[in-house]
């Protein structure tokens, strides 16, 4: 009780964390690579450049942060709509579970898929 | 211009049924009434029966909160002119249990707004030959806005999370816990903390804002609960870093 | 709570139930719903940001089969629409935020329009980094 009690400001603070950084970064990126570049409206750039922008370190850390912080904005915010917009409060641990369980995996899959561009 | 109006009553009389019904009445209608003086013309010269709850007629009492067309308003504060010449329909405010007629029962909010303990409390008490407690403009500035809340409740007809889950504090309670939380006189934060840091406090809201939207007095208790959130968080993280404390 | 007693004088009071469709009766809680689901956009761009990371990891021919990808009509639909509500995200996250964030400076309330204006101008900044670092020769 009073772990859960404690996680929930936490928890709070990484859903606007997530919430701030994509808003910042994500409406730019997804134009780019979701819209501009599929379509040719703009050159996609090319392997070389867009390899050793990946792999800056700076970068690393950034898109980590991102993913992370991301993943836990839509974990908070989607357990609460799916709570309060669908009513399933039986269901409340499971969901729980289900969201920030997925954060986590992800966060890992993250930090496994840029360490391993910024090592190869 | 018509110079009357129709008003479409809820009415619930649970001597004699079980669902809401409705009843039409026309009304006279001019520039200057408001639907309140509507209900008082059904209820002087029409309908005796119909009940509801008025008082000042200004917009200060906060006791004649009904749903005008589906919105939460101060019947003493919304004129028949912007509906006319449409049916208004006049409605008990939602999520909360109707007790006759136009009449709901706020005794749930009653008993939250005790919980979270709205008056000044000290740790240190100055003795009275010292004087009064000063406050500067800017520090009542701090809270005041906090402090013209009315408890018309209609920010909890408003909020979806109240209607979902009625062991939510809710928008006025947790607004006038800033209000104390905020004033420089207080000194009793973290009293409060308890209740407001649970899962039916602060963290169950999730920022819909309408509350702020319908308060006829400006309160923004939205604005309250974000904030609140915000300087919580801060604590609770604080806390966690720093468990040995940092006074 | 004992459970209250109905007689003569307290008459039973009448429960009216929440709707599950009680997003749909308003304009402004379906604006909320679709601002919380956006959220899931903000998931699958991480999904996508991964699986572009993969793409670059194992080498230009990979890199390049994940841009033809990128432009099938499925994925792309999904990405504009993913594209929408992020901005719609990022759009309602600026402008709440100074009701949540209020900042005193010599004395005196930073008013809400600041707090936004810098939000924004942070975001522009941000956009203008990222483009001019990806759209480059």
């Amino acid at each position: 009780m009073v772990v859960k009690r404690q996680l929930e400001p936490l928890l709070w603070l990484l859903f606007s964390a997530g919430g701030v950084f994509a808003a910042l970064l994500m409406p730019s990126l997804l134009l780019l690579f979701g819209f501009a570049y599929p379509l040719g409206v703009v050159a996609p750039p090319s392997y070389e450049h867009l390899r050793a922008v990946l792999s800056h370190p700076l970068t690393l850390v950034v898109l980590f942060v991102l993913c992370t912080s991301s993943l836990f904005h839509w974990a908070h915010r989607f357990r609460y709509t799916l709570y309060d917009g669908l009513q399933i409060k039986h269901l409340n641990e499971v969901i729980r579970l289900t969201c920030y369980g997925g954060a986590i995996i992800g966060s890992a899959a993250a930090a496994f898929l840029l360490l391993r561009l910024g090592l190869s | 211009m018509k110079d009357r109006i129709t008003l479409q009553v809820a009415r619930y009389r649970p001597e004699k049924e079980s669902e809401t019904t409705f009843e039409e009445y026309e009304v006279p209608y001019t520039k200057d009434w408001v639907v309140l003086d509507g209900l008082n013309y059904v209820k002087d010269r029409v309908d005796g029966t119909l009940a509801y709850r008025w008082s000042c007629r200004m917009g200060i009492c906060g006791s004649c909160g009904m749903m005008v067309n589906g919105e939460p308003k101060l019947t003493c504060a919304t004129f028949l002119s912007d509906y006319a010449p449409a049916t208004v329909r006049v409605e008990p405010l939602t999520n909360f249990p109707v007790i006759r007629d136009l009449i709901v029962d706020i005794g749930d909010f009653m008993r939250k707004l005790v919980t979270i303990k709205p008056w000044i409390m000290r740790q240190f008490e100055k003795p009275i030959s010292e004087g009064e407690y000063r406050q500067t403009p800017q520090e009542m500035d701090e809270y005041k806005q906090f402090s013209m809340c009315i408890n018309c409740m209609l920010c909890y007809a408003a909020c979806p999370i109240y209607g979902l889950d009625p062991k939510f504090i809710g928008p006025a309670a947790i607004a006038l816990a800033q209000r104390y939380n905020l004033d420089s006189r207080d000194q009793a934060s973290s009293e409060r903390n308890e209740i407001l840091s649970s899962h039916e406090g602060i963290w169950g809201c999730t920022f819909v804002g309408e509350c702020t939207k319908v308060c006829p007095k400006h309160v923004d208790p939205a604005g309250a609960i974000q904030r609140y959130k915000l300087s919580a968080a801060l604590d609770s993280l604080k806390s966690f870093l720093m468990p040995w404390g940092t006074s | 709570m004992e459970t209250p007693i109905y007689t003569e004088y307290h008459p039973r009071w009448l429960r009216r139930r929440v709707s599950t469709y009680w997003w749909m009766q308003r304009r402004s809680y379906f604006a909320f719903i679709v601002r919380e689901l956006s959220s899931l956009s903000v998931a699958w761009f991480v999904v996508y940001l991964l699986m572009l990371v993969n793409a670059v990891t194992h080498g230009e021919a990979s890199y390049r089969t994940f841009l033809e990808w990128s432009a099938h009509p499925r994925v792309l639909l999904l990405n504009v629409a993913s594209l929408f509500l992020v901005v719609f995200h990022a759009v309602t996250w600026f402008s709440l935020a100074p009701q949540a964030i209020v900042v005193h400076f010599g004395g005196r309330r930073v008013p809400g329009s600041m707090i936004a204006a810098s939000n924004y101008g942070a975001w522009i900044v941000a956009s203008a980094v990222v483009i001019w670092i990806l759209v480059r020769a």
